[in-house]
């Protein structure tokens, strides 16, 4: 299962490095005269409604969810690194108010406030970038400020600190060091989570702009052809779904490894 | 019970307090005039300026947050531009319509999972068990604004069962509910499969199958019903996701409920539609959560002692 993530994950980012080379047409070359053809040997899965290769729109797209993947997830797990672990470590009045903060981006639903923030600043994909990141970092800073909480206990960070280290060094070589392996597993999650909500935000128009080819700008329009062009739905939504479920692959597999008493309940 | 009752009340209220200033500060982060934005650039100064009054904009911060607490306080939440309506009436009508989806959702999920969770637990490692995980896995990575349209070219346009959207008779239902519990059924199926499992490992399950009882009566008497908790809670955390799962679904199916009413208020720049759909949404959730607490704290007292 964790090869045939690694496989799907490093098939997509390979696509996507090396696009304008494998994609067959100009993503946004329009033919009208055969809009919303099914796949022919030409034109594999497909025209859209503006007579644009599918089959390259797809590959392109990768390009966005990537793009969108990568930054939300390195924006919020730096963020939310550093802050969890000065929550954690400090503990006192710093800790109440970031546990405070953290309480109320929790209560709110995620996507519910990437909705919101986007509908106020306006569809773009920077703004999706933002509106991700900004309720990303919640889910890190949780975790590390558990992981850190627990670090600053240890003998070796007392000793540490009895020797004179500033907070800053104790937090960079110590604290977060050990809170590393369980951000990687939450960033491996992540970039399914990210995937799957730029989708869902360009799904609803709040996203990625037209004539930039996102799968869920795609799925959006294939809406409006369910009847005489399906292929427009079914192919931007099966790399979607391929990509994330690469993803899951990985991140299980890395949370098994790092912590193995789950491996005993994950299912085949 | 009732310390801790009044306890997670109380630190609802912070919660509470934070969800309606996000709310209300989502106005103000509209790039440039929002009163502008609301009416689009044909819009003459004389028009800007009036509404700019009629929402409060011109006036100090502090007295506009004043305003916006007091008339929530009194359940007044604004009035829609593209309606002329009050936001609050907006909303209401349309809550029985995403609390019938959602409900709808919450039992196709239910009576689907939890009975192949017990299944693929029975027959552990064999065919049947890893169809029915497959299939979840799959339930799980299939986003639902692809399910959606998915099961639309099936069952409606290739089969003509069901109709493709909108509402009416309980046909209407089928689709959107199918497509908003499906994420929910892979989960519980999972949940129900492992705690399944773990049940069967206790001591009382092996006792009753040494006494003769047979396998499926094992787990169907005894094994289920402790193997239940666990699960009850993860339909308790799920409801969140079900709830805005709802937005999605709704605008696929044409749906008109609290979740379409939200976007297409965003469409329409209606941002006192969209500040009151958000505040019902997020209110919705957070109170989802407290009961689901509540019950998890009345199931299990070990929590409230925490």
């Amino acid at each position: 299962m964790a090869r045939a993530g690694a496989f799907i994950v490093g098939l997509a980012a390979l696509v996507a490095l090396t696009a304008s080379w494998i994609a067959p047409y100009d993503p946004a070359a329009q033919a009208l005269a055969l809009r919303l053809q099914g796949p022919t040997a030409a034109h594999l899965f497909g025209l859209d409604e503006l007579g644009r290769d599918i089959l390259s729109r797809v590959i392109y797209g990768a390009r966005v969810s990537l793009f969108v993947g990568v930054s939300v997830v390195s924006v919020s797990s730096i963020v939310g690194t550093v802050v969890g672990a000065t929550a954690g470590y400090f503990r006192g009045w710093i800790d109440d108010g970031i546990s405070r903060l953290i309480d109320v981006l929790m209560a709110f639903p995620g996507i519910l406030l990437a909705i919101a923030l986007v509908a106020v600043l306006g569809p773009s994909l920077g703004n999706v970038v933002l509106a991700l990141s900004t309720i990303g970092w919640v889910g890190y800073a949780r975790l590390v400020r558990g992981v850190a909480m627990r670090t600053r206990e240890l003998d070796y960070v007392q000793a540490a600190r009895a020797l004179g280290a500033r907070p800053a060094r104790i937090l960079a070589r110590h604290v977060i060091p050990t809170a590393l392996p369980t951000v990687a597993v939450q960033a491996t999650l992540g970039m399914a989570g990210a995937i799957i909500a730029e989708a869902a935000l360009s799904f609803l128009g709040l996203g990625v702009q037209p004539p930039t080819p996102s799968w869920g700008t795609m799925l959006d329009a294939g809406r409006s052809h369910l009847f005489d062009a399906p292929h427009l739905t079914i192919f931007p939504g099966l790399s979607i779904a391929l990509l994330v479920l690469g993803f899951n692959f990985l991140g299980d597999r890395l949370r098994d490894r790092i912590d193995p008493r789950t491996a005993r309940e994950s299912t085949p | 019970m009732l310390r801790y009752l009044i306890r997670r009340l109380l630190l609802t209220l912070p919660v509470l307090l934070g969800v309606a200033t996000l709310v209300f500060s989502l106005i103000h982060l509209v790039p440039g005039d929002p009163a502008q934005s609301m009416l689009g650039d044909a819009a003459s100064p004389q028009e800007v300026a009036a509404l700019r009054e009629r929402l409060g904009l011109d006036r100090p911060l502090a007295v506009q947050y004043g305003h916006f607490m007091a008339g929530l306080v009194r359940g007044d939440l604004g009035t829609s531009l593209r309606y002329g309506t009050p936001v609050v009436g907006e909303i209401e009508a349309r809550v029985p319509r995403t609390a019938e989806l959602a409900v709808a959702a919450m039992t196709v999920a239910i009576c689907l999972a939890i009975p192949l969770g017990i299944v693929a637990a029975v027959y552990r490692d064999t065919i049947v068990d890893h169809a029915a995980m497959t299939v979840a896995l799959a339930g799980i990575s299939m986003p639902n604004f692809w399910l959606g349209p998915l099961l639309a070219i099936l069952f409606a346009v290739k089969l003509g069962w069901l109709p493709v959207s909108g509402t009416g008779d309980w046909t209407h239902l089928v689709l959107p509910a199918a497509t908003l519990g499906a994420a929910l059924a892979a989960i519980l199926a999972r949940m129900t499969r492992a705690s399944v499992l773990e049940e069967l490992r206790e001591l009382y399950v092996m006792a009753a199958r040494a006494r003769g009882v047979s396998r499926a009566r094992a787990v169907l008497r005894h094994a289920f019903r402790n193997s239940l908790i666990p699960v009850v809670t993860i339909i308790g955390l799920q409801l969140g996701a079900v709830l805005t799962g709802t937005i999605i679904t709704e605008t696929i199916f044409a749906w008109p409920g609290v979740g379409r009413l939200l976007i297409q208020a965003i469409n329409f720049r209606d941002y006192p539609l969209v500040q009151g759909c958000i505040l019902f949404i997020s209110v919705t959730y957070v109170g989802m959560n407290l009961i689901t607490d509540l019950v998890y704290g009345w199931l299990d007292p070990r929590i409230r002692y925490e």
